[in-house]
């Protein structure tokens, strides 16, 4: 399965526009930190998880996916809730904890919930998993369309919760994806270290249902492989599992030292950026023009700053309505 | 300003040394946990172990709180005295059932035929809008749960003796510390948790309180971050000519009901500083030990100073809002509506 040349397009502007919103954010994020780094200052305060360099795999999967569908993210969210569609001003608003974000400043960065786009995070490893489930579950009981797809990283297979769940989906047949990032890293902990399988596509015979691996954090690829499972999905025919090679480009929050990384590393993953590689990769293909990436690189960043400006010119929450919304309206 | 012979150390460091020491003198002394090998720990607290000791005894763990947590109430009955990490005390939700049916309950089952010499180490506390998952206390949550000894230390002094004590005892003990306090410069530090810690290796009883700062008007109960809180509102009111008493609670269980009564029988007033949430928690606690006690101590009815009962938010201004600060502390003391102190 290939994506159409529109695609190709819708790729590349989000890949482009979540780079640019992370290169923005972390720009933002050490204002205020620095001389001394205190995550308790600036516009942007607590952890900042960078999702630069696994861009492919969101795109890949929510090109094929409706705003009906239901998308549950985690620590790591923002890559994914771009591609998912959630309003940018408003996820901007709320990693800056303005009045204006998406949960008016109660949730952060790794709580970003647009009820319009069905899309969720929980800073617990693994614990999107149980409800990307439900909705799947809901979703097949309601006989309403619609599918659901759990983001985990590589390191959240070993958590009991992502097993229970992968089985519940597979048991009941319910309409349901994982993808798992898998960056090679669980903070300074190498997934060698930590798994004990090489890849956990294999990890998909525990639940009978098909897994697959994509190497190389290739765009095109991704989009196969999850083209296949979501059509599968919404054919009734159940869950898949999906595990993706990508590459963390930043440190797992910012200001980690990366000391456990193998010298030259990182280096190695710089020449393998998917932005460039995908840039070229059009060009060469003749799907698009130099012009035509120009204009999606130029709207991308007027979306950013646009976005950014909302954020910071957006008004303080009233501190007391930290006691509402506790329950439901 | 650190003065000749003071060897000041952060709770981070003061952690890793009385770790150190204790696994020099009894081998079945390891740790597991997220990122405590070569990271050394999120918060500093198991740094330089694995130089010494090497990865068979310092072991990175998969993200598996379950499993490394359930793993260790194993190893310390086959006669191992485990140190696991729960990183953030949030993370208890994926792992509570090794924690609260397994470690606290099997000396218990087994009808004190078991020995369960493991130590919980958790952090705990917000104040840096890192949101509802991570910014958690949940002091009271582990405190209310027979089986399991609760302590939290408010400096480094404690933070050292407490860890000796902890691991030498045969009943499974939570270590919560506090962010805040931890002496990692990225998440901010109060100065008054790095303090002179001896060398030499030394306990802190566990159950033990210990009143920090003697006053004779009010006193003011906290345990962590909330002691600095307290000593810097005793200041504040010391300038408005109260003289406040400050206690460390330092252990949650067992808890020190008699210094706490001692306390406010000599002031006959009380105000509880917790950071975690108000309402069936260790400040409810505090106060009816002592009005089940004898209510006749009380001049003016006890006052709290806690987290609201909501989910931490992540803006900075609406999670200050929620969170203890001395200002609070004073305004509790101006609410009492206190006789003018003698
Ligand atoms: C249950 C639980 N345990 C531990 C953590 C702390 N933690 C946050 S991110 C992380 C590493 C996650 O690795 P992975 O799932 O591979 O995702 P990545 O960070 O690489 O995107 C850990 C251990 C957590 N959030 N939840």
């Amino acid at each position: 399965m290939a994506p159409t040349r529109d695609e190709q397009h819708w790729m590349y502007r989000n890949m482009v526009t979540s780079r640019r919103f992370e290169n923005a954010i972390a720009k933002i994020y050490f204002e205020g930190k620095t001389p001394a780094f205190n995550m308790a200052n600036g516009p942007i305060p607590g952890e900042m998880h960078l999702s630069d360099g696994q861009e492919p795999v969101a795109v890949g999967v929510c090109a094929h996916l409706n705003p009906e569908d239901v998308v549950t993210a985690t620590h790591r969210p923002h890559h994914q809730a771009i591609a998912k569609g959630v309003d940018l001003d408003k996820m901007a608003a709320e990693i800056f904890g303005k009045a204006s974000g998406l949960s008016g400043g109660r949730g952060g960065h790794m709580h970003l919930f647009d009820t319009d786009v069905n899309f969720a995070c929980s800073g617990i490893i693994a614990q999107g998993m149980g409800p990307a489930v439900g909705a799947a579950l809901s979703r097949k009981m309601q006989g309403k369309p619609g599918v659901a797809v759990a983001f985990v990283g590589e390191g959240a297979v070993n958590q009991g919760g992502w097993h229970e769940a992968m089985n519940l989906a597979a048991v009941w047949n319910l309409p349901f994806v994982c993808v798992i990032e898998d960056n090679a890293w669980g903070i300074s902990v190498a997934k060698s270290a930590a798994t004990a399988v090489a890849t956990n596509d294999v990890r998909a015979a525990a639940y009978g249902i098909p897994g697959t691996r994509v190497e190389g954090n290739d765009p095109f690829a991704i989009y196969d492989a999850a083209g296949t499972a979501i059509a599968r999905a919404r054919n009734g025919d159940g869950p898949s599992l999906i595990e993706v090679e990508t590459y963390r480009l930043a440190g797992h929050f910012m200001g980690d030292a990366e000391g456990y990384r193998p010298e030259g590393e990182k280096d190695g993953l710089f020449a393998k950026d998917p932005i460039p590689a995908m840039r070229a990769r059009l060009l060469k293909e003749g799907t698009a023009s130099e012009e035509e990436l120009a204009a999606i690189e130029s709207a991308a960043e007027a979306r950013v700053d646009a976005a950014i400006t909302f954020a910071r010119d957006s008004a303080d929450p009233a501190p007391e309505d930290a006691l509402t919304a506790v329950f439901a309206a | 300003m650190t003065k000749p012979n003071e060897r000041k150390l952060t709770i981070a460091r003061a952690m890793a040394e009385a770790t150190a020491q204790e696994m020099r003198l009894d081998p079945g002394v390891f740790v597991m946990g997220e990122d405590i090998a070569a990271l050394g720990g999120v918060y500093g607290n198991t740094r330089g172990l694995l130089d010494e000791f090497g990865p068979e005894r310092i072991r990175d763990t998969p993200i598996s709180e379950t499993a490394f947590i359930g793993a260790a109430v194993g190893a310390a009955q086959d006669g191992m005295r485990p140190v696991v990490e729960l990183m953030f005390v949030d993370f208890f939700g994926v792992c509570f059932d090794a924690i609260y049916n397994l470690m606290a309950k099997n000396i218990y089952f087994s009808g004190g035929n078991l020995k369960v010499p493991m130590v919980l180490m958790t952090s705990t506390g917000g104040g840096y809008s890192d949101g509802g998952q991570h910014s958690q206390c949940l002091y009271g949550t582990f405190a209310h749960l027979p089986g399991m000894k609760v302590v939290a230390p408010s400096n480094a002094y404690d933070a050292k003796g407490l860890m000796t004590a902890a691991l030498r005892d045969d009943s499974p003990v939570v270590y919560m510390y506090h962010k805040g306090l931890q002496g990692m410069g990225w998440l901010g530090t109060e100065p008054g948790a790095t303090v002179h810690v001896p060398e030499e290796s030394y306990t802190v009883e566990i159950g033990k309180a210990k009143v920090v700062r003697e006053g004779r008007d009010v006193t003011i109960v906290s345990l962590g971050l909330g002691v600095h809180n307290a000593l810097k509102a005793a200041k504040t009111l010391e300038g408005k000519g109260v003289s406040a008493e400050v206690v460390d609670l330092v252990s949650l269980v067992p808890l020190d009901r008699e210094t706490i009564r001692a306390s406010v029988a000599k002031t006959g007033r009380l105000i509880v500083v917790d950071e975690d949430y108000q309402s069936y928690g260790v400040s409810g606690e505090i106060i009816a030990c002592v009005t089940e006690h004898d209510i006749s101590v009380l001049k003016a009815a006890p006052k709290r100073v806690a987290f609201p009962d909501v989910p931490i938010p992540y803006a900075r201004v609406m999670e200050q809002y929620c969170l203890p600060n001395p200002d609070k502390i004073v305004a509790a003391w101006d609410e009492m509506g206190a006789m003018q102190p003698a």
